[in-house]
């Protein structure tokens, strides 16, 4: 082993001593452009001078670099890099002159920045909600930690990153999202590749923590497939459409297994799902702006393959924060409506085949009062998915707090009428509170 | 029924994405055509106008009179970002609210983090503030790697001015002895204001202020402002009743007179700090494009050192 590395290193020299060699050859031997070559040569002498003053530059540069890092180093990130068997931190300052890359050294400088190398960003964001009152037909837990929902997101590589959203519940973890996002394909193509909420209307691409509000809408449990809502494994193909001046035109068209809560059931492997998603965005003026979009999902229902269930949306999002108290004042509206359309058995007639008809919507504003604090609202109303003639209807106050970026305290009184039975209903009055707070990576605003 | 239904889905997946791909535009540049830039901040903005001149499209994301930390990524700037072939941004982690996600669903691979599309200012920047030990956020909304608040530098800019340069030199070839030419000039145009800046602030070198964040370092270094308090308790936190009681004792035992603030801030606070110190307020730009009369980087601190100088006139 011993003498084969011993060889090696010998070839190796040996190449490197026969290629500084080669060009001098030429130039002994061939006298008509001797010269040029002198002069070519004189050019190299030059470029050589000047090059190993930048090296004694950047070398002085090194050590005071090395000075200044020199107590950090015993208990620094490299400890953290020892178990690999090479160590990124070390071994470039091993070959001095290959090291400074940028001339700005004095910019990286921080131990901080190395303890992120190569590390994915992970955040931990934690959901506490407690509920007190009144509530027999969807009765949740005095107080639970509904959730920990860990991010970890990077980028692969050229080409690509990706996301993925871990959620720790009192039941079990579940892949929340995860996926990889092509950001490199011709033709301005946005592919995602995993598993994702669905591009269907807003609030069912929200995560938990990043709601207005501490429940989701009637409708969404409703129509939508609940918490989780459409939240599948797939493909996502998206491309910005050319559109009037001023506006943004965004299409999605989505491919999943079909899979989602109890929306969609794939009974078989050809029960795919599909959603597609327009989006219209438009500034009205610095401060304010537009947001409109229309979805559209198919899926089978757990009625069986034959059974589908057609889903229809409409959102638009009206937005107000002005530039200069941007973290003081803004206010957001927005509203929702649902169409579901779901093959079924006749409640009434065994084996006669129906569609039932149900609508939902919501409409929620938000109101951000100064730094700290938010006011909200909301109004829902649904029809039942697999009985349309069923409708619920519900508003919500809110009340939130920010001690900082980073946390979060919320309050919400919650008021349901619930349609229980053809002419029977029963009411629920709640109050619920939540806290949420952030650890680890700096996550991007909600928008 | 089972084969119209399966004839029916695939009709359905196949449209959906016939829908998208039949409105596909390829977007190209020539080589010849101005470089389309965007960048964070305005000021990263006016640097690449002040090297790129008329070979270049330039246009920032924020807005001058806008905290930076907290832009709304709105998709008007996606259609912006997928046909700029260089993005400049801040860096230091000033942008992460916002920035990552634009830069992802531009679907622009020119200027994907690393691309040769993509500039990081900061690393041609002398940075200021790198915390060293432990860093938490006990501390607030600490940036790890340091002030991003560095462009407030004349120094700076010049550095960042010479990367933008190098970097444009590098996408035209062709046009590279132009953006010499035009940084050469830039430097020399800069370093003369600097001598005219320096010497304004020559009767106020170390005065002692107090900031609203920490958006000052630079600046303050190198026009020899010595910086002793905040308005912010923690950076990214609001102003806290114990935490202004005791700036306005410290402010009063130091005699410290001028409270700088930053545009986008309420002026409750410094405002009644002010009234118990017999101090004054004085809001500063921290960017180009701040007030209308700021249109150029040599404008800004035309602008700041101009109100600064007059507020240190009101106290004395």
């Amino acid at each position: 082993m011993k003498r084969l590395a011993v060889l090696s290193l010998l070839l190796l020299f040996s190449t490197i001593t026969y290629a500084q060699d080669a060009p001098l050859v030429p130039a002994k031997r061939d006298v008509s452009v001797a010269n040029t070559e002198e002069a070519r040569m004189k050019a190299l002498e030059e470029q050589v001078r000047s090059l190993t003053g930048e090296v004694a530059l950047l070398r002085v540069e090194l050590k005071e670099l090395r000075e200044t890092k020199s107590p950090e180093q015993p208990s620094g990130p490299q400890v953290l890099l020892a178990s690999s068997s090479v160590e990124p931190g070390v071994v470039p300052s091993s070959l001095a002159p290959a090291v400074p890359q940028a001339p700005q050294t004095q910019t990286f400088g921080g131990a901080s920045g190395n303890a992120k190398l190569l590390n994915p960003d992970i955040s931990l964001i934690g959901d506490f909600i407690g509920t007190a009152g009144h509530n027999d037909v969807a009765p949740g837990r005095s107080l639970e930690m509904h959730e920990s929902e860990l991010g970890v997101q990077a980028i692969i590589d050229p080409y690509a990153r990706a996301d993925a959203f871990l959620s720790f519940g009192e039941t079990g973890v579940n892949v929340e999202e995860a996926y990889v996002t092509f950001t490199s394909l011709p033709a301005g193509l946005l592919l995602k590749v995993g598993k994702m909420r669905a591009d269907f209307g807003k609030v069912n691409t929200i995560h938990n923590h990043a709601l207005p509000f501490i429940d989701r809408p009637l409708v969404t449990n409703n129509l939508v497939g609940g918490e989780d809502g459409i939240d599948d494994a797939g493909l996502s193909l998206s491309h910005f459409l050319p559109a009037p001046k001023n506006w943004f035109l965004e299409g999605t068209a989505q491919v999943f297994r079909g899979d989602s809560s109890d929306v969609f059931q794939a009974s078989r492997r050809e029960d795919l799902s599909v959603v597609g998603h327009l989006r219209a965005y438009r500034d009205l003026t610095e401060s304010t702006n537009i947001d409109l979009g229309v979805s559209y999902a198919r899926g089978h229902n757990n009625v069986g393959s034959n059974f589908l269930t057609n889903l229809y949306s409409g959102d638009a999002t009206f937005r107000w924060k002005p530039l200069r108290r941007a973290i003081y004042n803004s206010f957001l509206f927005r509203t929702e409506l649902f169409w579901s359309a779901r093959d079924q058995f006749a409640l009434a007639i065994p084996n006669l085949f129906q569609t039932q008809h149900a609508f939902g919507m919501y409409s929620s504003a938000e109101y951000r009062v100064n730094r700290r604090w938010t006011l909200g609202g909301r109004f829902d109303r649904s029809g039942h998915a697999t009985n349309a003639h069923l409708t619920d209807t519900g508003f919500s106050g809110i009340v939130t707090y920010w001690p900082s970026e980073f946390s979060q305290i919320r309050g919400q009184y919650r008021f349901a009428h619930f349609a229980t039975t053809p002419g029977d209903f029963s009411n629920a009055n709640e109050l619920l509170f939540q806290f949420l707070f952030v650890m680890g990576a700096h996550g991007a605003h909600p928008f | 029924m089972l084969r119209i239904m399966a004839t029916t889905r695939i009709t359905a997946i196949a449209s959906s994405f016939a829908l998208v791909f039949s409105l596909l535009f390829p977007v190209g540049g020539s080589a010849d055509s101005k470089i389309r830039i965007m960048t964070a901040t305005t000021d990263l903005a006016s640097l690449a106008q002040e090297v790129g001149g008329e070979k270049v499209d330039v246009e920032s994301i924020a807005r001058g009179y806008q905290d930076p930390h907290f832009v709304d990524p709105k998709p008007s700037f996606l259609l912006k970002l997928s046909k700029a072939e260089l993005l400049i941004a801040v860096g230091l982690e000033l942008e992460i609210g916002w920035l990552p996600p634009l830069i992802t669903q531009s679907s622009n691979p020119r200027i994907q983090v690393a691309a040769p599309g993509y500039l990081d200012a900061s690393r041609f920047a002398k940075i200021l503030d790198i915390p060293t030990g432990q860093v938490t956020r006990a501390e607030g909304d600490v940036h790890p790697l340091g002030n991003p608040h560095y462009w407030l530098d004349p120094d700076n800019g010049l550095r960042i001015a010479k990367g933008i340069q190098n970097k444009l030199s590098e996408m035209r070839p062709n046009d590279a002895a132009y953006f010499v030419q035009r940084y050469d000039a830039f430097e020399q145009r800069l370093k003369q204001s600097d001598q005219q800046w320096q010497a304004q602030m020559k009767p106020y070198v170390g005065r002692k202020v107090v900031t609203y964040h920490r958006s000052w370092p630079n600046f303050a270094e190198h026009f020899g402002l010595n910086v002793v308090g905040y308005v912010e308790p923690r950076p990214g936190i609001p102003p806290s009743p114990q935490h202004t009681v005791e700036l306005i004792g410290q402010m009063k035992r130091e005699g410290v007179k001028v409270i700088i603030v930053e545009p986008y801030f309420d002026l409750k606070t410094p405002n009644s700090i002010a009234r118990e110190t017999g101090g004054v307020v004085v809001v500063l730009m921290p960017s180009v494009g701040g007030e209308k009369e700021i249109t150029d980087y040599f404008k800004l601190f035309d602008y700041d050192i101009a109100k600064l100088k007059k507020a240190f006139d009101q106290t004395h």
